[in-house]
């Protein structure tokens, strides 16, 4: 990071310079010694500082004695870090003011601002006469890329990319060595032709330049795909690409920088080279693997140490890049790797709270790293030394649109003899059109060890990151919009879906089995099988490791479910009801036979009532001490058998009384009782706003009972519509068991306790 | 020589009914041909035999969607006990994908379709809805091979996906009112999302390859 401080130093001129005049006038109003003072500031070359210097150093050779320093000033200490961190918050800052500022966003795309930032930021330290920090390869490849790729792979949408797998490489591997042979060819002609200033250029740094831009970039993908919700097919398409064809980029890139050091190619090297792009990509795919599963086993014994089980899914990852990097693999693609394997079991095994801060972890680091890359771009820009050559330039721009659609025609036209959803014309124009270059280009560009032709690359490179992600991202969205490509469907799933979509993955599977070949359901089966039988039990802990994935997607939604209704109901707030609909809609109406019940006697009604109220006096929210190493146990997921449970109980309950009830009383229940079933977003709730607080003590055997008994707990909690767990609204007539009053008294307990220490009181 | 022709007009009569190419038709023939052991019929048991189907947990409906009359798109309710080719064929065509042209009325049509034969699968005793005890059956069958499960939880899974269906498709029912079943339109509804007509669709080879043909195709 030598040269980062280097540079980082100058230009933080103004900025820390303007701190420093600050804390001059404290330090002059103080009086301190100057002792301390005066050796830190040798090295400090801002022009305040100097005076100050001199006088500090005249004032110490007339030795008097030294007052006791109470306000010193030592900047030195802390230079490094406190430039790094103003640099982030300020570029934060201006992401912030992007969102902040009406309407901006609708029209250029957040990269766009954030390079006009770098490109001002530049301008104004160029202006000065500092020097602006430039884009250093080390830094981006080592700091500010991985966040991103991790994030990506992490959070990858698995079935389709697949599903789409064959297509996806297709275009990563073919369409990327179509562009660098295309452009590099292309360009040597051009140059050749031009003559001049271009004729010393040789055919293999053309070739290099062709590879460095030629390679779609998934931080410019992800930033503007981002924002346009496009289908989910081209997402993956465009966005699967950037990421694999990371291997093939590698590979050229150093093949190509050999060979301009070698001078001559041999058919040997050559078929060295397509060995090597094998190795490289398989094998950053097997060291990702390998971090995969060592994560996903070290999060098997993580349940007593919850705090730090997002770093081991960081750290691992981390080091699958750069293990990977050790090698010259592909650190990209190992990533991802190690993401994808490690994700599943990581997530059955971690904590709620864990999975979330993973997930906001990873969101924060990669938000903040996009946001810096484009800002550096922006200034680097500005900084760099440019050679710009109108041919070259424009040539560059050019061919780069030329070769991108010719490729992806040309390879749509392949790939759909083989694709049973065909791709459209529209497809293949948004994917041809989401092809853009960004900071891995530049970077590479500026690894470029040849300075001859460097900076005139250098310059057309940038040009062409400009013009994709201005240009063409400003104008994907309207296009978008004017072609009516197909949006991505924005609705959460619902259980229906998940029941529907495993019925059909296994339908598929047994009609090709009919049929006889051995298709893509069939081998995916196959694996699922293997996972569910071996893997499972190895890499998750205790029983989760033999659930079912519709059980362990139906235990999921309950949670997200409860921790809402818990959410909603501390903050009191009422959530739109949706539907009337309730569970004794859906049941099947019991023949008249259980309706020979007899009714509940009034005096065990009361006690009923009384154990009730007293119940729910007892329970109160407990304070917890808050200890540094030790997360409170959260109720919900440890005990996520528990919630199961007193649902259950609840639906049960909800049964019997269904079959309880008198059909005479029924209209006289106020029409209040609505328990909405939302599968993601919404809540289960109760809403009794309507019923009257009043008709508490009442003795009335009828309908009120439940009525009051609610009320009862409304009052209890805040004034307004309540919002708790399933309530049966046909709580009454009981059958004094034994059995029914416990899971009474359990409801009501769960019903008086508004926070998330419900548990607490359950035994 | 005769025969051969014979033979490619039955196979160009079948074409245009069930919308396969006559390669893809030829290869279904023999694969039928195989099944039945030369026999002109296929039943159930024969089906049953497929090493293959052994793993998978809703074998039963499968192969009962294949004797189900109301996938012969001829108005017919009930069940065959063995069935021709020309029904094998019939059941095939559900699970072909659209093609570059297939205009979207024909994607409509086609998902519709697709949709109705999975709605045949679930309602199985023919009364145009699926009811609880229908649903709770096919979630059962579904989790039938993951080990031991509580019948509380199938049912509380059937419940919840009922309700859905139920608070999305009539979202206002008094307290007294009973929601029947998932009717057709209802089904349609909720699996919207889904996309049936890219979904639902195996690949039919046009060339025929040795049954232990080995490594994924690409879609």
């Amino acid at each position: 990071m030598a040269e980062l401080r280097l540079a980082r130093r100058s230009s933080s001129l103004p900025l820390t310079g303007l701190m420093g005049v600050v804390l001059l006038v404290f330090v002059f109003v103080a009086s301190a010694s100057r002792d301390v003072v005066s050796e830190n500031n040798k090295t400090w070359r801002d022009p305040a500082g100097e005076t100050r210097g001199d006088s500090h150093h005249q004032t110490n050779s007339t030795a008097h004695k030294k007052a006791f320093p109470v306000l010193s000033f030592n900047y030195e200490h802390v230079k490094k870090p406190f430039e790094i961190s103003l640099w982030i918050l300020l570029a934060l800052l201006m992401k912030l003011g992007f969102h902040i500022i009406p309407g901006v966003q609708n029209i250029v795309p957040e990269s766009c601002l954030l390079i006009g930032v770098g490109l001002l930021v530049g301008g104004i330290i160029k202006a000065i006469g500092g020097e602006a920090p430039v884009l250093d390869t080390k830094l981006f490849f080592l700091y500010l890329l991985p966040p991103i790729i991790l994030d990506a792979g992490y959070f990858l949408p698995i079935r389709p990319f697949t599903e789409n797998m064959g297509t996806i490489l297709v275009f990563a591997v073919v369409g990327t060595l179509w562009n660098t042979f295309f452009i590099g060819g292309m360009i040597f002609a051009v140059c050749r032709l031009e003559g001049g200033q271009l004729a010393g250029v040789d055919p293999l740094s053309c070739l290099l330049f062709g590879t460095i831009v030629s390679a779609v970039d998934p931080v410019a993908v992800l930033a503007v795909f981002e924002e346009i919700h496009i289908n989910e097919l081209l997402h993956i398409l465009v966005f699967g690409e950037s990421l694999l064809n990371d291997a093939v980029t590698v590979v050229l890139y150093h093949l190509f920088e050999e060979f301009t050091h070698e001078g001559t190619v041999t058919v040997v090297d050559a078929v060295l080279g397509v060995v090597c792009f094998f190795v490289v990509s398989l094998g950053g795919i097997l060291v990702g693997a390998i971090y995969g599963v060592l994560g996903a086993f070290t999060s098997r014994f993580t349940s007593h140490t919850r705090v730090i089980e997002p770093l081991f899914v960081f750290l691992y990852s981390y080091m699958a890049y750069l293990s990977a990097e050790v090698f010259h693999l592909s650190g990209i693609m190992s990533l991802i790797a190690c993401g994808v394997v490690m994700r599943p079991y990581v997530e059955a095994n971690v904590s709620h709270k864990s999975y979330t801060t993973i997930k906001y972890f990873l969101k924060m680091w990669s938000s903040v790293s996009e946001t810096l890359i484009f800002i550096f771009l922006g200034v680097s820009t500005v900084a760099g030394p440019h050679a710009w050559n109108w041919t070259f330039v424009i040539v560059t721009v050019v061919l780069c649109l030329v070769s991108r659609v010719l490729g992806v025609i040309g390879l749509t036209y392949i790939i759909n003899k083989f694709r049973i959803v065909k791709l459209t014309k529209k497809d293949q124009f948004i994917v041809a059109y989401g092809g853009l270059r960004g900071a891995i280009a530049f970077s590479l560009g500026f690894l470029l060890t040849n300075s001859k032709m460097k900076n005139m690359f250098l310059t057309a490179i940038i040009t062409v990151i400009f013009f994709t992600v201005i240009v063409q991202g400003m104008t994907i969205r309207p296009l978008v919009e004017l072609l009516a490509v197909k949006k991505k469907k924005e609705s959460k799933r619902s259980i229906n879906e998940e029941i529907h979509t495993q019925f059909l993955d296994h339908l598929l599977t047994g009609i090709e089995d009919i049929c006889g070949h051995y298709g893509h359901h069939h081998w995916k089966d196959k694996l699922n099988r293997f996972n569910k039988a071996y893997v499972k039990k190895w890499l998750i802990a205790g029983e989760r490791s033999t659930e079912p994935q519709l059980i362990s997607f139906y235990n999921k939604m309950e949670m997200k479910q409860a921790m809402m209704l818990v959410e909603s109901g501390s903050a009191a707030k009422l959530p739109t009801i949706v539907s009337s609909v309730s569970m004794q809609n859906i049941q099947p109406r019991g023949p008249a036979r259980h309706r020979a019940i007899p009714s509940i006697s009034k005096s065990r009604e009361q006690e009923i009532r009384k154990i009730l109220r007293a119940n729910l006096q007892k329970t109160r929210q407990r304070l917890r001490s808050y200890s540094r190493h030790d997360l409170m146990i959260d109720p919900f997921e440890d005990n996520v058998s528990e919630v199961r449970f007193r649902r259950q109980r609840v639906e049960m309950e909800r049964r019997m009384s269904h079959y309880l009830t008198v059909p005479a009383n029924r209209q006289e229940t106020p029409p209040v009782r609505k328990v909405c079933f939302e599968s993601e977003h919404k809540v289960y709730t109760y809403d009794d706003s309507k019923s009257p607080l009043g008709r508490t003590a009442e003795p009335d055997p009828s309908p009120p009972d439940a009525v009051s008994l609610l009320n009862e707990s409304s009052q209890r909690a805040n004034q307004s519509s309540e919002h708790r767990a399933k309530r049966n609204d046909e709580l009454r007539a009981k059958v004094p068991d034994e059995k029914e009053e416990q899971d009474q008294l359990k409801l009501s307990r769960c019903l008086s306790d508004p926070g998330p220490n419900k548990e607490e009181d359950l035994s | 020589m005769g025969a051969s022709q014979t033979r490619t007009e039955k196979y160009q009569d079948l074409a245009d009914k069930t919308g396969f190419s006559l390669e893809q038709i030829e290869n279904l023939h023999k694969r039928f041909q195989r099944l039945s052991d030369n026999e002109e019929t296929i039943s159930r048991e024969q089906l049953d035999s497929i090493p293959s189907l052994a793993n998978n947990p809703i074998r039963k409906q499968i192969i009962e969607a294949f004797f189900d009359k109301r996938n012969q798109h001829q108005n017919e309710v009930g069940s065959c006990e063995e069935i021709g080719f020309e029904q094998f064929l019939m059941v095939m065509s559900h699970f072909r994908p659209p093609s570059l042209k297939t205009t979207e009325e024909e994607k409509e049509a086609m998902r519709k379709e697709k949709l109705h034969f999975l709605f045949n699968m679930h309602d199985t005793d023919n009364d145009g809805t699926i009811t609880l005890v229908e649903y709770r059956k096919v979630v059962e069958e579904l989790l039938s091979k993951s080990g031991d499960i509580e019948q509380e939880t199938v049912k509380a899974i059937a419940d919840a996906a009922m309700l859905e269906v139920a608070s999305t498709n009539v979202p206002h029912m008094a307290p007294d009112e009973f929601y029947e079943g998932i009717t057709f339109e209802h089904f349609q509804q909720i699996l919207k999302g889904l996309e049936m007509e890219t979904r639902m669709h195996i690949r039919f080879l046009d060339v025929d390859t040795p049954t232990l043909r080995c490594g994924k195709s690409s879609s």
